[in-house]
């Protein structure tokens, strides 16, 4: 950098610069403090995007791990013949109906009241016989089906507590609150604190949240419902957009001449891929649900949606895939006598399978976690049975959290959370496979 | 006696024609394969291809349309009994009388007529069932004979299938073609439907939204008003305070991480973003209430703000956090693609590494960049379970972060889950947001794409 002095002096080379100079010792040190600056943003982005996924994941998993739990209160029940009279004296079609129809509320209240002798008034009483969930029914009439010799006996058995008791016992409801703010009245605390000073309180793993559908309890509730009718959800995905979009991706990559039709298919798939799920939904709405009268909030309607959806990306990676696989492949088929169909069906398919699996499996992911396109084609209805097929009436493991995360009971943001968890863990499998496929199977050539 | 069983039975013949052709060809060279024209299971795949496909075809017209034929021939019977009727009593009627004969529950006690409506209903759905089924035995079993008689040793049958199969390719690819159609046709056609009800400009330029129309004629507020400007207004309000959280971290992450970020940092924040960008909507959803809403409220009040619980500020944030991903990706896929030589010219000269990204880098990564930008928009506008959770319901027209807004993706959501009748205002209304929806995003696609296309050009 030249100076004016020296141009003053009129010397007509530009002096070098003086590197060693003090002004552009300061200028590059200035230049090395924005380096440092912007490299500081960089990494507090980063550091942003960190914090963002961990307050997300750990929110969740604090919160979701209490939901594996549940609480059960230890009863003495007294399998009293005056209630279950009727058991004992009917038969045939009778019985069936006496099973269904005995008081077994009845039971667990006397067991309730016999522990805590002292609650008089009516309104107390009411409140200690809410002290186990409605569930225990359900137990107590499958523990009098399954032999109903112990009618007249008295047996201690585990009966599932109400989910304000559960709650409290988790420490989710405080008991430093005052009592007009908590879902749990003092009497109440007093119960439960007596009761588990004499360890009749216990929290267990929660295996009905695996094996049981939706509920209004929630303490009731579980997810295999909604898992099942997710699984059958992306059977159908599966078996309609995988086969569709590689044979798909077959075409454009293989056979499709250069022209505007292949251009416009190209287009629009991209575009496509970008469409908001949500467009698909009222898709399935207008065409499968309207046209075609398929039948509300069944899982072949929703994977036909979805299929929809996800075939984009089925195609965009299963062209990579076939992409990939080196010519001298096909020209070795072709000179071998194979014909264009051999020479793809034979040996550039089989190669490229383990890509289109990967991108199948990263599909298939995506549209598991999808919700909103089964919003659209009312897959949000409230189903306690476990679906039987595809034309049954089922949720969706999202469908099933955006249901409880909307419930205004407490215990339900655990459930919700614990659900989440659950539906990461299928997310992480699969992806986790993806991966592992890819590096298992994928071949450089 | 069901579909499945007739698809079974089709399927067994198909094993059996595949055998038949195959022996029937190998018999007539005497097992002598040098005088086939093509391999043997050639053609036992021609004798399944064109006798199964037909029938297939058979059974798949009757499986869509004879429910239809069934409603309309039941429509006019209903007509006939009861007199003139409107669309909605129909549906009733129709509905009671399917459900008498699956023995479902049913809205009316069981008349007579009803009962004999319900026969005739069974009846009609048996008999369809039978014509279908063997028409499609038919079909099975003549084209069976034809494919007997063609099949010869000079049958060309590999060029017949690779025809077929060309032909199944095709029409696989078409899939997504008329996917799109599909859905600008069927939005159209309800938006047309509802624009009846409503006036475009009241529509696309009116201020108050509120779709709650009366069931009775005369009800109070009987016809609702359909303005969907502060919908528009909400997604873009929301869609820009995403933009605003993850524009900066997701394009500085970018530069960090192509430029800047040593290997032990590549790979822990790869796998971040990477799990950022799988997380489910409806788990972001689930966050913002859960967390991120609350904690606003909470600091609001704390430094006394009237916050609403339903923050356009809570969703708008964690739609943020969901497309930091999609940003960093694209744009770091835009950064890496500026050729090296760019780089090392910039290097050689003595500029250090910021000033080689934000000089050379960025400028020469723009369009890559702009266009990372217009696709998350695109995915901003279009999300849905995350403002269904943590965005109001309230159709307000405002700039303040911290009031609740409504976007074009609740409103559809809210009307069209629940119990809806088919032909009113207000589920018409959800077709033509989300026509509006459809347009939106596509043309940002359509932007991208091209700025894209138009950028590799330029280094390829």
């Amino acid at each position: 950098m030249s100076k004016p002095e020296d141009l003053e002096k009129g010397s007509k080379l530009p002096q070098p610069t003086a590197w060693k100079s003090n002004e552009m010792l300061k200028r590059v040190k200035g230049r090395y403090r924005s380096e440092g600056r912007f490299k500081a943003m960089g990494f507090a982005a980063i550091c942003a995007a960190i914090i963002a996924l961990v307050l997300l994941v750990g929110s969740i998993f604090l919160t979701g791990i209490a939901g594996f739990s549940q609480t059960y209160v230890k009863l003495d029940i007294y399998f009293d013949p005056a209630v279950l009279e009727e058991i004992q004296t009917s038969s045939g079609e009778d019985l069936e109906n006496a099973f269904i129809s005995a008081n077994y509320a009845k039971l667990t209240q006397d067991s309730l009241r016999k522990l805590f002798p002292e609650v008089k008034s009516r309104r107390e009483v009411f409140r200690l016989f809410q002290f186990v969930s409605p569930g225990s029914r359900t137990q107590l009439q499958n523990i009098v089906r399954e032999d109903p010799g112990v009618i007249g006996k008295t047996q201690s058995l585990w009966i599932l507590a109400a989910d304000d008791v559960d709650m409290f016992v988790k420490g989710k409801i405080s008991r430093n609150v005052a009592q007009s703010d908590r879902k749990v009245s003092d009497l109440q605390i007093g119960w439960i604190d007596s009761l588990s000073a004499d360890g009749r309180l216990v929290k267990r793993f929660n295996w009905r949240f695996f094996s049981s559908g939706d509920s209004r309890e929630p303490e009731l509730a579980g997810i295999w419902g909604a898992t099942v009718g997710s699984f059958y959800t992306l059977l159908v995905t599966l078996i309609v957009a995988f086969p569709i979009g590689v044979l798909a991706a077959i075409y454009l990559e293989e056979f499709a001449p250069q022209n505007k039709i292949t251009d416009i298919i190209e287009v629009n798939i991209n575009n496509l891929a970008a469409v908001p799920s949500i467009v698909f939904g009222l898709l399935g709405l207008a065409i499968f649900l309207n046209v075609f009268q398929f039948p509300r909030s069944a899982p072949v309607v929703g994977g036909l949606t979805l299929a929809l959806m996800t075939l984009p990306t089925i195609i965009i990676a299963a062209r990579a895939a076939i992409k990939a696989v080196p010519p001298s492949i096909r020209d070795a088929a072709t000179g071998l006598g194979a014909s264009p169909n051999q020479v793809v069906f034979h040996h550039v398919l089989p190669l490229s399978m383990p890509g289109i699996m990967t991108g199948t499996i990263i599909g298939m992911a995506q549209a598991l976690g999808e919700t909103a396109p089964l919003l659209m084609i009312g897959m949000v209805a409230f189903v306690v049975d476990i679906p039987q097929g595809i034309f049954d009436a089922s949720t969706a493991l999202p469908v099933q959290i955006f249901l409880w995360a909307d419930s205004p009971e407490r215990a339900f943001v655990e459930k919700t959370s614990a659900a989440i968890i659950v539906l990461l863990a299928f997310l992480v499998t699969m992806n986790g496979l993806a991966i592992w496929l890819r590096q298992k199977f994928e071949r450089r050539w | 006696m069901n579909t499945y069983i007739v698809l079974l039975i089709l399927l067994a013949l198909s094993v059996l024609n595949f055998t038949l052709g195959k022996k029937r060809v190998l018999a007539a060279v005497n097992g002598d394969m040098a005088g086939l024209h093509s391999l043997p299971n050639h053609y036992g795949w021609f004798a399944v291809i064109f006798s199964l496909t037909p029938s297939l075809f058979i059974l798949f017209i009757w499986m869509v349309s004879h429910g239809h034929i069934i409603d309309t021939i039941l429509i006019e019977k209903i007509k006939a009994t009861y007199g003139a009727l409107s669309d909605f009593e129909i549906n009733v009627h129709l509905s009671d009388i399917r459900n008498l004969a699956n023995n479902d529950a049913v809205s009316v006690a069981i008349s007579p007529e009803l009962r004999e409506a319900a026969d005739y209903y069974d009846k009609l759905r048996v008999n369809s069932f039978w014509a279908a089924a063997l028409l499609a035995f038919g079909i099975m079993l003549g084209a069976s004979a034809y494919i007997a008689k063609l099949i010869t040793p000079t049958l060309r049958a590999r060029n017949h299938i690779e025809q077929a199969v060309r032909f199944v390719l095709v029409a696989s690819s078409t899939i997504a073609i008329l996917t799109t159609i599909g859905i600008v046709l069927s939005l159209l056609f309800e938006t047309m439907l509802f624009l009846q009800h409503v006036a475009i400009d009241d529509f696309l330029f009116g201020l108050k939204w509120s779709p709650q129309t009366a069931l009775r004629a005369d009800q109070v507020g009987s016809s609702g008003s359909f303005g969907a400007l502060p919908l528009f207004a909400g997604t873009l309000f929301i869609t820009f305070i995403a933009l605003l959280v993850a524009g900066p971290i997701g394009l500085l992450s970018a530069i960090y991480m192509t430029e800047f970020a040593s290997d032990r940092i590549r790979t822990i924040a790869k796998p971040v973003l990477e799990i950022l960008a799988g997380v489910p909507t409806v788990v972001y959803g689930f966050f913002a209430a859960l967390v991120v809403a609350p904690a606003i409220r909470d600091f609001g009040t704390y430094v006394g703000l009237d916050v609403a619980s339903e923050s356009a500020l809570a969703a708008g944030l964690v739609m943020g956090i969901m497309i930091i991903p999609f940003i960093s990706s694209l744009s770091d896929d835009a950064i890496t693609a500026v050729p090296q030589s760019m780089r090392d010219g910039s290097l050689a000269l003595g500029s250090t590494k910021t000033e080689t990204m934000l000089k050379v880098l960025l400028p020469a990564a723009l369009p890559g960049v702009v266009s990372a930008f217009l696709l998350a928009t695109s995915r901003a506008v279009g999300e849905t379970m995350i403002v269904v959770m943590a965005a109001g319901m309230a159709a307000n027209l405002t700039a303040n972060p911290l009031d609740a807004v409504t976007t074009v993706t609740v409103q559809i959501v809210a009307l069209l889950t629940g119990d809806q009748e088919f032909d009113s205002a207000k589920t018409l209304s959800a077709f033509a947001l989300g026509l509006a929806l459809f347009i939106i995003t596509l043309c940002l696609n359509v932007v991208a794409l091209y700025v894209v296309r138009k950028y590799r050009e330029e280094y390829e």
